[in-house]
């Protein structure tokens, strides 16, 4: 450990540069009192609040069909989840606090459009199956991503992602049962899970962000062992893993060039509409609006709720003093 | 940790399947509780009370899972999640209790999703919409102190099946009155507006009592809390009505309650031949 320095300084003493660099270069883990560059804060408070976002405005596709789950063992599992993506937040928050960041701070940004979130959450669940697919793909592919994360360099992020990939895994088996369940039903349900299984598949294969020749920050997050992997590193093992689900389930993922390459033991694959991923990132999807809208709904509305709170406790502790006083 | 194998294990197979709706920690309250009526037990009783209890609670679940992307704040999307749940499970076990004892052998699932207004036996309260957040604080204090005290009754009720769901029900209910009084507590002291919502959300819910102690007769103990939760907070406590028999328990309901089943049971009756 290094002494508590001043929160950070590029042109700090060398011999607490050195420090930071051995430590990363040994696989040790950077703590929030250690000394760090103010690059690699700045990099990681972006980071893990664009995850802590994810989380929360994560719970509304799903969210929407808690009060309409088929089954009251769906609806207790599906109530249940988007309980753990508010829970799964809260840690995010937490850790990002401890590199300085304020939660109230990191919500306004997201409110106002300057911090972003997964843009997988900008399309809609039109269907009961989308709950399945939502756990299959896009808990499957924040499975690859997070992983290997609970190895990053700062430890209250990794040690936040050992849980929250627990959580995320139990998740993914559970929209995946969902749909092993649903494909044994009705010709209906067969159909439902089709149609989902067609609209979730590519923009899942774009969660992993860009192609890793146009991703600006990622080479700088690998050197600081923030990222692990490089997006289409990523990509590649999300399908690997998942052509052989797909086909124990009996759904057809919609990619034409998709096929088994023999030669170097991986599958080949199409590429995803980037030019679809760069608008949905520029605010221009399908449901943007609308997931920022009701999460600033939820924050302005409760001001005054939150106001109260802070308000009681000051009057408890005026009293406590005066009590004590007295 | 290898960086793969909770995502290369999914296509394994797992036989576990039924007990991951309740997650890891799940107890089942029923375990080695025999599932026969004693004898001296009205089978038609019994099964008119689990399923008022049940409907109470699905129709409460139901308006907190309403809250979720909507709180005032993450601690408080958990907490109404959790308060949801904690009611969903006690629903599910006494629809399950009902349909061992009416003689249908229905499960769950029929009660919640195929049977229409007419036919739930919940009180209004619960089936009001959720208003603001002082009005679902007035509200599931008055509910939770209400079920708490019958939950305490019942817990030594003798259908043994019952006894154990209300006795697990204790305990839940103790933290959800708990976790309503706090907040009734902070918005009555907090600030002007603070004080004026949960005055008025009180107001509103305070006229409903005359129906909950017309179904169960747990008049004092929830009077008890409302006194001191009101005096705590700096409220003042309208005049309680005397118990009138009750309109929910007779299957009349307010006009909010077709449209909470209509949203409830949509998939479930656009699919009858569906499995889940």
């Amino acid at each position: 450990m290094t002494q508590a320095g001043p929160p950070s300084a590029d042109d700090a003493p060398p011999e607490l540069q050195k420090h930071f660099d051995d430590t990363i270069a040994r696989d040790q883990r950077i703590e929030p009192r250690d000394w760090m560059p103010d690059g690699y804060r700045r990099t990681l408070i972006r980071q893990v609040a664009q995850h802590a976002h994810s989380e929360i405005i994560g719970m509304q596709p799903e969210g929407e069909w808690i009060t309409r789950a088929p089954s009251l063992r769906r609806k207790a599992i599906l109530f249940a989840k988007v309980q753990d993506e508010a829970g799964h937040g809260l840690y995010l928050y937490s850790a990002a606090e401890t590199l300085g960041a304020e939660r109230a701070d990191l919500t306004e940004r997201l409110i106002e459009g300057r911090q972003k979130y997964s843009s997988i959450f900008n399309y809609p669940t039109l269907s009961f199956a989308d709950v399945g697919v939502i756990g299959w793909f896009v808990d499957g592919a924040a499975i690859c991503n997070q992983v290997p994360l609970c190895r990053s360099s700062y430890g209250p992020y990794a040690r936040a992602m050992v849980r929250i990939c627990k959580e995320e895994s139990f998740h993914q088996r559970q929209g995946y049962e969902l749909l092993m369940t649903m494909m044994r039903g009705t010709d209906a349900q067969r159909e439902m899970v089709q149609d989902a299984v067609n609209r979730w598949w590519w923009p899942s294969l774009m969660m992993f962000g860009p192609p890793d020749d146009s991703s600006p920050n990622s080479a700088r997050s690998m050197a600081w062992k923030i990222k692990r992997h490089s997006n289409d590193e990523l990509r590649q093992r999300f399908v690997d893993m998942t052509v052989p689900q797909a086909e124990k389930l009996g759904v057809t993922l919609p990619d034409p060039e998709l096929r088994w390459n023999e030669e170097r033991g991986r599958h080949d694959f199409g590429t995803p509409d980037w030019d679809e991923l760069m608008r949905v990132i520029k605010g221009d999807g399908p449901c943007n609006t609308e997931r920022i809208e009701r999460r600033r709904a939820a924050h302005e509305e409760g001001a005054w709720v939150r106001e109260a709170a802070t308000a009681h406790a000051a009057k408890q502790a005026a009293r406590a003093k005066k009590g004590a006083a007295a | 940790m290898s960086d793969d194998h909770v995502y290369m294990s999914l296509a394994e197979g797992h036989e576990d399947n039924a007990r991951w709706a309740y997650g890891t920690g799940f107890e089942d309250p029923l375990h080695g509780v025999s599932t026969a009526v004693p004898d001296g037990v009205d089978r038609a009783e019994l099964a008119e009370l689990c399923l008022a209890l049940a409907d109470d609670a699905l129709v409460s679940a139901q308006r907190l899972g309403e809250w979720t992307t909507r709180a005032p704040e993450l601690e408080e999307e958990v907490a109404l999640a959790n308060i949801g749940l904690d009611l969903l499970g006690q629903a599910r076990l006494l629809y399950a209790r009902c349909g061992q004892v009416d003689g249908t052998g229905r499960g769950e699932d029929a009660y919640a999703y195929f049977r229409d207004a007419d036919d739930f036996r919940n009180v209004t309260l619960a089936e009001l919409p959720n208003g603001d957040f002082a009005f679902s604080m007035a509200r599931l204090l008055v509910l939770a102190s209400w079920r708490l005290a019958h939950f305490e009754l019942l817990a030594g009720s003798a259908d043994p099946v019952l006894a154990a769901i209300a006795a697990k029900g204790v305990k839940e209910l103790t933290y959800h009155r708990q976790y309503a009084a706090e907040w009734v507590v902070r918005l009555g002291d907090g600030t002007e507006e603070s004080h004026r919502r949960m005055q008025a959300g009180l107001d509103q819910v305070v006229p409903c009592l005359a129906e909950l102690s017309a179904a169960h007769d747990a008049g004092e103990a929830v009077l008890a809390v409302l006194a001191q939760v009101t005096e705590a907070a700096g409220l003042s406590l309208a005049d309680v009505p005397a118990a009138a028999a009750g309109a929910g328990r007779r299957g009349e309901h307010t006009e909010h309650l077709a449209p909470l089943l209509a949203e409830l049971q949509s998939v479930a009756r656009a699919h009858p031949e569906a499995t889940w």
